[in-house]
């Protein structure tokens, strides 16, 4: 059972095969085809929309790297939100081109749903009920995972999310973006307890996440500095900052996980990726099992939007064509 | 129009009277330095509008939707943009033609791109937690004056 899975809701166009909803057969993302390959020579000029004119061939290099023909494509799966429906829509209508076309049931996931079960692609062995800690540039939030199709939000992010503050506080001390990589990376070597930074724990009882505050905290502190012509450890500040958000992310998940009884966190989004979470989730005392996904998959990728689809294909909840793409989706609405 | 918010609160609170008297089509143009409190007075705003849903920052996601309100806002950031290309795959002129509320973080950003009849709000750091917030417009740009302004600066009372 093949599903061909288009995603194009934020920066990236990219599109994957999916075989049984574990298996890659291929993995496409439009940033690591040469231009030359998608644009047949010509650059685009400016205000050209990427998404429109990568589609098409990135979809033809799933395909092909698949060793599959569309003949063989037993479904086609979209991104149907959240994200810019400017972006959403090239892959949204392109799906329903293609789903028309071969005459194939087609599917909508959202996003989020996508980067969850990115865990599949890796851990066959994952089963349902689990929670899930969601970090990426856009979203923080603890989700518990029942099955497919079955979510229940814990906790939110409440203003910044957790990449969103790595990616400022690192422009802040000239680190280059994306800025999560690039502090743990200048982390290196710093010393973590340095500096206090505030953790948001918000109410006692909540699974929230707020960022803003620290980003705040951190940006008076180096203009402070800057007035005082104190010099600043970027090492030692790095280190601190990946500290206190790591320190929050790992506690309510944990707490959450115990909650809810489950022996299982599931790590998605690109903040997944952080060595020091990874770590310090690992490093439990509850004996939870901490699944990640390898950094591709953390990452926006269309292989995820196909792990999500095959949930949705087992339950045949399929889309008609009046199909749309929708920039803010409630959590798996 | 200017005034001194003390605190984060205080700035949500002015951002509910925004939400509470702004008119269809308004395009408030946010400008500040990172943690300055954009997105705060955002979230009021939103709240002003009668939208319960949770407002967040929109840096990566570009452009958020909210609907369930008064009038929809469109909430906007354009923190991690940088060239005219990348402007232009928004598609910025759909919502600058809506009769929602358009509020853009680092509008400053657009330059040319953003519409003359905008109302600037820029907030400026005096201290850690002081900031001064300044509105303003150029009159000659708009054809119905936003009176309501007035109304948000002279309402006192407001629940929080």
């Amino acid at each position: 059972m093949k599903i061909l899975a288009i995603e194009s809701s934020c920066d990236e166009t990219a599109a994957a095969v999916i075989e049984n909803g574990r298996k890659v057969l291929s993995n496409i993302i439009a940033s690591q085809i040469p231009t030359h390959q998608i644009y047949g020579g010509v650059v685009p000029e400016i205000a050209s929309r990427e998404h429109l004119e990568a589609v098409v061939a990135v979809v033809d290099q799933a395909i092909k790297v698949s060793g599959c023909t569309f003949s063989d494509i037993d479904a086609i799966a979209v991104t149907k939100g959240p994200g810019l429906v400017g972006s959403l829509l090239v892959g949204v209508s392109y799906g329903k081109a293609l789903a028309m076309a071969l005459d194939k049931p087609l599917i909508g996931v959202h996003h989020l749903e996508g980067h969850i079960m990115a865990n599949f692609l890796e851990h066959p062995d994952l089963t349902f009920p689990f929670l899930a800690l969601v970090v990426s540039g856009s979203h923080s939030g603890l989700i518990w995972v029942e099955d497919f199709g079955k979510y229940r939000p814990l906790g939110q992010s409440r203003d910044d999310a957790a990449g969103e503050a790595f990616d400022k506080i690192a422009r802040a001390l000239g680190l280059p973006y994306p800025g999560g990589p690039a502090i743990q990376k200048a982390a290196l070597g710093g010393d973590s307890h340095k500096y206090d930074f505030p953790r948001a724990w918000l109410e006692s009882d909540s699974y929230d996440f707020s960022f803003s505050g620290l980003k705040s905290s951190v940006l008076n502190f180096l203009n402070q500095c800057r007035m005082k012509n104190e010099s600043i450890s970027v090492p030692d500040i790095a280190a601190s900052v990946q500290e206190a958000i790591v320190d929050v992310l790992a506690e309510k998940a944990i707490r959450g996980a115990v909650a809810e009884k489950t022996g299982t966190i599931v790590l998605a989004g690109g903040v997944a990726a952080n060595g020091k979470l990874r770590e310090r989730l690992e490093s439990n005392e509850h004996g939870i099992r901490i699944i990640s996904p390898s950094l591709v998959f953390c990452t926006d990728n269309a292989a995820m939007i196909g792990a999500a689809a095959f949930g949705k294909y087992e339950r045949r909840e399929f889309e008609d064509f009046s199909l749309n793409a929708s920039a803010s989706l409630a959590i798996f609405a | 129009m200017e005034l001194v918010s003390h605190c984060v609160e205080e700035t949500f609170q002015l951002g509910e009277k925004i939400g509470k008297y702004i008119v269809p089509g308004s395009i408030l143009a946010l400008c500040g330095d990172l943690g300055a409190g954009k997105t705060a007075l955002s979230q009021g705003i939103a709240k002003g509008l009668g939208i319960t849903e949770q407002v967040v920052s929109p840096t990566f996601t570009l452009i958020q939707e909210y609907e369930g309100g008064r009038l929809p806002l469109y909430h906007m950031d354009m923190y991690r943009l940088e060239t005219e290309r990348e402007f232009s795959q928004l598609g910025l002129e759909d919502y600058f033609n809506s009769s929602g509320v358009i509020v853009i973080e680092w509008a400053e950003r657009l330059g040319e791109l953003l519409p003359a009849d905008h109302i600037a709000i820029h907030i400026q750091y005096l201290s850690e937690r002081e900031r001064k917030i300044t509105v303003s417009y150029d009159e000659s740009k708009f054809m119905q004056q936003p009176t309501w302004l007035e109304e948000v600066f002279s309402d006192e009372n407001i629940s929080h």
